[in-house]
């Protein structure tokens, strides 16, 4: 049996050999988003014995917005502590899109290895008025609609589709939040069934508290290695398998907001069905999202979804992607999964979507 | 492993100070089916879309990729954001060049682009910060001691600055997309304009432009097929790189950034050059305060340190006077400053040099040429080489 996994995507292994979060807070108020990334990098590097002079290209995610001010990225960096000077990039995405770009790279073989991170708070502003700035800027954000708002529309068409109930989205919710309770990082976590949560009041009908995600300050990294290196620095690395990403139409009136096509085309392309699934990290900050996203995979019900209580238990904006990718490969280092779906979203009502398939040999 | 790809369509929009007549959309929508038309192209035929910007705060839209997917005719499609600083429009163009180089894919647009008009950038670079101080000075007034570190280092003359701002309106004047068209250009009138951060002058500065750069990167085979269908030759790039270091930090070069000599040893390596004035016929490179004509000439090898104004005073960079090393022919950043795109339009206009249609800026006979951008504090670098030669 051969040591690596047959690719989908891509020629060359690459594995998830190292992964650290932050702790997810509502308020971090005493450290600025240096701070919050120093220790994270430190842990993702210390975990394995490693340092930046093992990787040899470097890619972060976040967005100015939150932060307040231009190139908020660059101070960030600071971090990681740049020199002698390296190869270094920074897309105005979640995390999970960095470690794109890191995966692409390592296809060429330069390389062997690449840290990717991220980080966004969202106590310094208010996230809903932050969010109305992502839309259309001539037509929709002089509206101001914000991000809670627009997925109820999204739960209101589910629900008139038939395909779900308020029932099932507060069953995703007691499931999301009850898994948290084992995951130390978790920012909401409880044990309440779903009639307790049905006796909440609406946030914006139909969508009640518990279908919410919460507000949160985080950041995160991850280590990519490719072919031995990986081995070297893992005993059993989550090998990425597929991966791809698909962006649908800003405009939401012109979308079936019940389905996901580009979450399925991005999942067809890094080959979802190709095998049985054991885990998946799905990035839904709103509880109805699982279901669509759910079915846009093709996940069957022996799938464990959200092990780690997805973005309900914590949702740090710009990481919570990546956050999937990391939750998805500790399932696989620990022999919890042999092969995992890890998703991450970006823009109004699931956009633009991002898949990733993990395996360990 | 690696494969090889080139540059087979570019499109740019006019800059402007305010472009009134077009939305952001319309604006990048202008520029990429320009670059399609060029390589024969339509949006069915692109794999994925990388687009770059500078802040959002520019104008004052979150990730507007988000709403711009589908006037790129990326709905169904990968759609990816690179934010790199001013070297932003440089490294969106690596980044897409690497989706092909890496075998993802065949053929990836990408897009850089700056309303500048929709916003206030001066605005956007003030904001304060808890904790820091504000700097209120735009990146004028940042980069004005380092210049003047740097003619205190090189014992440079006061008015080599000002001979580039005039060599790069004058190459502008061939150029029918630059911003700036200023046919009474000359040193008295650069020296005559008020000093905004001494020792630049308001006409050794960049304007604030509106405007849009775009190519379409192909594997192999889509240059083939391009060639055969549009008879325009591509602009192969035989290396890239990029390169970042702090913002600050004591004993930090910021005259001659280290990341800057590191970046281009690396692309030299890749692309086989040892001797840059010789083995370029033209550069494009990032200048949008005049004084970094001299500058950059040192950090990227074209003369030895120390020299760089002595080769901007001979003459040698300027087309208008048959240098033989012309810099920024279509102008350069002091010419056209839409920021986000700014550095993109270095790129572009290497690979217009060596595919031959450059029109009137075109250096006779160009095979090699080299693009550069570079942003923040002098701290994030991006560079690539192209060439007429299949590498």
């Amino acid at each position: 049996m051969s040591r690596f996994p047959e690719l989908t995507s891509g020629s060359r292994p690459v594995g998830v050999v190292s992964f650290a979060q932050y702790d997810n807070v509502r308020r971090e108020g005493a450290h600025n988003e240096v701070e919050m990334l120093m220790p994270v990098v430190a842990e993702v590097f210390g975990s394995i014995g490693i340092t930046k002079d093992d990787v040899g290209f470097i890619c972060s995610g976040s967005t100015d917005y939150l932060v307040g001010g231009p190139f908020s990225f660059v101070t960030a960096l600071d971090a990681v502590g740049v020199w002698p000077p390296r190869a270094e990039s920074h897309v105005e995405m979640d995390g999970a899109w960095a470690l794109y770009e890191a995966w692409v790279l390592l296809q060429e073989g330069e390389i062997d290895a690449a840290l990717v991170y991220c980080f966004g708070r969202s106590s310094p502003g208010d996230l809903s008025e932050i969010l109305a700035l992502q839309l259309d800027p001539y037509y929709l954000a002089p509206l101001w609609p914000d991000p809670t708002s627009l997925a109820a529309l999204q739960a209101q068409a589910l629900i008139d589709s038939g395909k779900a109930t308020e029932a099932d989205f507060a069953a995703v919710a007691s499931r999301s939040r009850r898994a948290a309770l084992s995951n130390p990082k978790a920012q909401v976590a409880y044990d309440r069934t779903t009639e307790e949560l049905l006796a909440e009041d609406y946030e914006v009908t139909p969508l009640r508290r518990h279908a919410l995600p919460p507000l949160t300050d985080g950041a995160a990294a991850v280590v990519l290695a490719a072919g031995e290196k990986a081995y070297e620095w893992c005993e059993r690395p989550a090998f990425i398998t597929g991966i791809d990403h698909r962006i649908e139409t800003h405009s939401i009136g012109a979308r079936d907001l019940t389905v996901s096509p580009s979450t399925t085309l991005a999942g067809e392309k890094a080959g979802v069905g190709h095998k049985g699934v054991d885990v998946a990290e799905l990035h839904a900050p709103y509880a109805h999202q699982e279901l669509i996203l759910a079915e846009a995979l093709a996940l069957d019900e022996g799938v464990s979804r959200n092990p780690s209580g997805g973005a309900l238990a914590a949702n740090p904006m710009m990481s919570a992607g990546l956050i999937r990718i990391g939750e998805s490969a500790k399932a696989i280092w620990s022999g919890q999964a042999g092969r995992a779906v890890a998703h991450a979203t970006s823009g109004p009502c699931l956009q633009q979507n991002l898949v990733c398939v993990l395996e360990g040999v | 492993m690696s494969e090889r790809c080139a540059v087979i369509g570019v499109g740019q929009t006019v800059a402007k100070a305010k472009r009134e007549d077009v939305s952001i959309a319309g604006l990048v929508r202008e520029a990429a089916l320009a670059a399609l038309d060029d390589a024969g192209l339509t949006f069915a035929d692109i794999d994925a879309v990388v687009i770059g910007k500078a802040p959002d705060m520019f104008e004052g839209v979150m990730m507007p990729e988000l709403y711009l997917a589908p006037a790129l005719g990326a709905v169904g499609k990968p759609m990816f954001r690179v934010h790199t600083a001013g070297s932003v429009g440089g490294s969106t163009a690596i980044v897409a060049a690497h989706l092909v180089a890496s075998g993802v894919h065949e053929r990836v647009l990408t897009v850089a682009f700056e309303k500048q008009s929709d916003s206030d950038a001066m605005w956007a670079l003030s904001v304060p910060q808890p904790f820091s101080a504000p700097l209120l000075a735009g990146a004028g007034g940042y980069f004005a001691p380092i210049i003047r570190a740097y003619m205190h280092r090189s014992g440079a003359p006061g008015d080599v600055g000002m001979m580039v701002a005039v060599k790069d309106r004058l190459h502008a004047l061939k150029n029918p997309y630059a911003h700036l068209h200023l046919p009474d250009i000359s040193l008295k009138m650069v020296e005559e304009s008020i000093m905004l951060w001494d020792p630049l002058h308001y006409l050794e500065s960049c304007p604030s432009s509106d405007g849009a750069a775009a190519m379409v990167i192909g594997s192999e085979r889509a240059v083939g097929a391009a060639t055969a269908e549009t008879g325009r030759p591509p602009a192969w790039i035989h290396g890239m790189a990029m390169r970042s270091e702090p913002t600050m930090f004591a004993g930090r070069d910021q005259v001659n950034p280290q990341a800057s000599r590191d970046c281009a040893a690396d692309l030299y390596r890749q692309a086989g050059i040892t001797n840059p004035r010789k083995d370029f016929d033209m550069a494009e490179v990032y200048v949008p305060f005049s004084w970094y004509e001299p500058m950059w000439l040192e950090s990227l090898g074209f003369c030895d340190e120390g020299d760089g104004w002595k080769l901007t005073q001979s003459g040698a960079t300027s087309m208008i006077e048959n240098g033989d090393i012309p810099w920024n022919c279509s102008g350069g950043v002091l010419s056209s400053n839409p920021i986000g795109a700014s550095g993109m339009l270095r790129f572009l206009e290497s690979a217009l040099q060596v595919r031959g249609l450059a029109g009137e800026h075109q250096v006779a006979d160009a095979r090699r040429a080299l693009g550069q951008a570079y942003g923040g504090g002098s701290q994030f670098f991006a560079m690539w080489v192209v060439g007429a030669e299949r590498p």
